[in-house]
């Protein structure tokens, strides 16, 4: 998609997404797409540090957790400003980024799956005991929605216009950036290292630089998310979602960042749909780790059968 | 701190350390034939302790459960190989990584289909109290954990050098191209690394499991343990990957006992972040990945 096409397609949708609350009835369905943004936003993230920096981090789940924690402890439990404390944990979740990135991007990018698993579980580890400040695994309630003056983000229709919006505000710059200078770099970088090594491309720095924008965007996501439910706790920023967001760039097929925004709709409809199925089928004990082997069959077979993504079903145009 | 306390956290750790020597030699012959980072290495690992609490349970002999799981876990990761990865030969890097860790979640998904949630006790291999080493104490299974590590040592170090489909093994890991002009069957050679590979991870579990127990989300934390030993070592060196099992597990057995017990699991992270740190500020005398 070039620049003018997309123009076309943002401001499409942005109609579609200022009308959309008007239109739909259902608070149900309004969550369901308030979800599908929210996940969308890191599934952003992830397409371009796979897409553009050619790495998988297993990690993304835990810059989630550190935008949705940093800004409802600011807020729930000293009082800061909403809109403050979102900022902050987007910059805490890129300075962690720097601190994990810099030393493997120099190095391997086999490492860096391995070295982000190992951060999420770490970080998993210290919102579980670091009860003090996180809540430990009982969680953190009463965290403030966001405000604009008067206006509170507190019913789903004004979150569902401040998390599509947000989506598409991000999907304008990263779309911004894939056409410019840098994202030509990035392409090059992914098509051949050495190549573009040899024409002047500090490739370890690009994708480093990568590797923070997309955590900086999940921690944005992360941070919305706090807000918009009041209540945050570990469970749901563990390895499982850090799977089910490579499970939603892997279905979008990587480096197309609309193709993101579809995995992320698909997997929060299928595991939607799994919910209410799966336990007429089976013991109420670990419907999500069955939701996770699901996933794993469907990673493989994605890559065994449809490298490309749901969009690779689409007949080929050239 | 007493001389006894570290002489206690030196044990634990080499016990700990054997492990993560055996599934780190996994990593180091998988990659060195296919170039692939088995990401679900750390599931053969789970896949032999769980196999060795259902035929124990059963009442087979442990020497003849020992057997029966490695072989058979083995055997699966020869057939996840053939089956899954081989296709993938020329599928960029990114695909294949991405296999392996569906790979490892369905993996994983199925083993808690097949065996629950409940960690599984395995009687130890030869009953008995503890005993003192150098004034620590030791169980009895440890013995076994080190010396079922050994024993691989020895075998594999035999099999590479004394052997002929050995040398083919390392002839292919030195220079595949050059190893098939030699006619060598360098696709055979990859099915063989995978499933040495599974084997020494499935005999990790096997061995380990009556002091941990068995349970089917075991593998992710010793997969990525034995991954950090591997890359400690280099990630070519089969010798380098079993001092860095040895290496991590004494220091994360040590920074237990001296910093914290709960956040045990993290020494991993910081030893991995900090010897990449290491070699990019030029500060380590081996290199432990290829600088790309």
């Amino acid at each position: 998609m070039g620049a003018p096409e997309r123009r076309v397609v943002l401001s499409a949708v942005a109609v579609l997404v200022a009308g959309a609350p008007l239109a739909v009835e259902s608070r149900y369905l309004l969550a369901m797409l308030v979800f599908i943004a929210l996940n969308g936003l890191p599934a952003v993230g992830l397409s371009l540090v796979m897409g553009f920096a050619g790495q998988v981090s297993l990690g993304q789940a835990a810059f989630f957790a550190v935008g949705a924690y940093v800004s409802g402890v600011l807020t729930a439990t000293h009082g800061w400003n909403g809109w403050l404390a979102l900022l902050l944990g987007v910059a805490a979740a890129a300075a962690l980024a720097v601190v994990v990135g810099l030393p493997i991007f120099r190095l391997s990018g086999l490492l860096l799956a391995m070295a982000t698993l190992a951060f999420g579980i770490i970080v998993y580890y210290v919102l579980v005991n670091w009860s003090a400040v996180t809540g430990g695994p009982s969680g953190l309630a009463g965290v403030p929605p966001l405000t604009l003056g008067r206006f509170r983000f507190d019913t789903d229709a004004r979150m569902f216009w401040l998390a599509w919006g947000s989506l598409l505000g991000v999907l304008a710059l990263t779309g911004n950036l894939v056409d410019s200078r840098i994202g030509r770099a990035l392409r090059a970088v992914h098509g051949n290292e050495a190549a573009a090594a040899a024409v002047g491309i500090d490739t370890a720095r690009l994708k480093l630089g990568v590797f923070v924008l997309a955590a900086a965007i999940t921690a944005l996501a992360g941070g919305l998310y706090a807000h918009y439910l009041t209540f945050i706790n570990p469970s749901p920023f563990g390895f499982g979602y850090s799977v089910e967001l490579l499970v939603m760039v892997v279905l979008g097929g990587a480096a197309s960042l609309w193709g993101a925004v579809l995995g992320a709709a698909t997997v929060v409809l299928l595991v939607e749909a799994l919910r209410a199925v799966l336990p007429l089928l089976t013991a109420a004990h670990g419907a999500a780790e069955y939701e996770i082997a699901l996933f794993g069959l469907l990673l493989m077979a994605f890559m065994l059968f449809r490298p490309s993504g749901l969009a690779g079903l689409a007949p080929r145009a050239s | 701190m007493t001389a006894e306390q570290i002489a206690q956290y030196l044990i634990s750790g080499a016990v700990v350390g054997g492990i993560y020597a055996l599934i780190a030699l996994g990593f180091v012959i998988a990659f060195g034939i296919t170039r692939i980072v088995n990401f679900a290495q750390g599931e053969f690992v789970m896949l032999g302790a769980l196999a060795m609490a259902t035929l124990s349970a059963r009442g087979v002999r442990a020497p003849v459960a020992f057997a029966c799981s490695v072989v058979s876990v083995a055997a699966f990761g020869a057939l996840l190989y053939r089956g899954a990865l081989q296709p993938l030969t020329r599928a960029p890097a990114l695909a294949v990584l991405i296999l392996t860790i569906g790979a490892s979640i369905t993996i994983r998904g199925v083993a808690l289909i097949l065996w629950g949630t409940d960690p599984l006790a395995v009687p130890a291999f030869a009953a008995g109290p503890p005993v003192l080493v150098a004034g620590a104490v030791m169980v009895r299974q440890g013995f076994w954990v080190l010396g079922v590590a050994a024993a691989s040592f020895v075998a594999l170090w035999w099999f590479f050098t004394r052997t002929y489909s050995g040398a083919a093994v390392q002839a292919c890991a030195v220079n595949p191209l050059a190893a098939r002009l030699m006619g060598i069957r360098v696709d055979r050679v990859g099915v063989l690394a995978w499933l040495l590979a599974a084997g020494l991870g499935a005999a990790a579990g096997a061995v380990i499991s009556p002091i941990t127990y068995a349970t089917y989300d075991m593998g992710l934390m010793l997969g990525l343990k034995g991954f950090v030993a591997a890359v400690l070592g280099g990630l070519v060196s089969p010798p380098a990957a079993i001092a860095g099992g040895f290496l991590l597990g004494v220091v994360e057995s040590l920074a237990a006992g001296l910093v914290s017990s709960a956040y045990k699991d993290a020494v991993a992270f910081v030893v991995l972040v900090l010897v990449c740190l290491a070699q990019v500020l030029g500060a380590l005398p081996w290199r432990v990945v290829e600088e790309g």
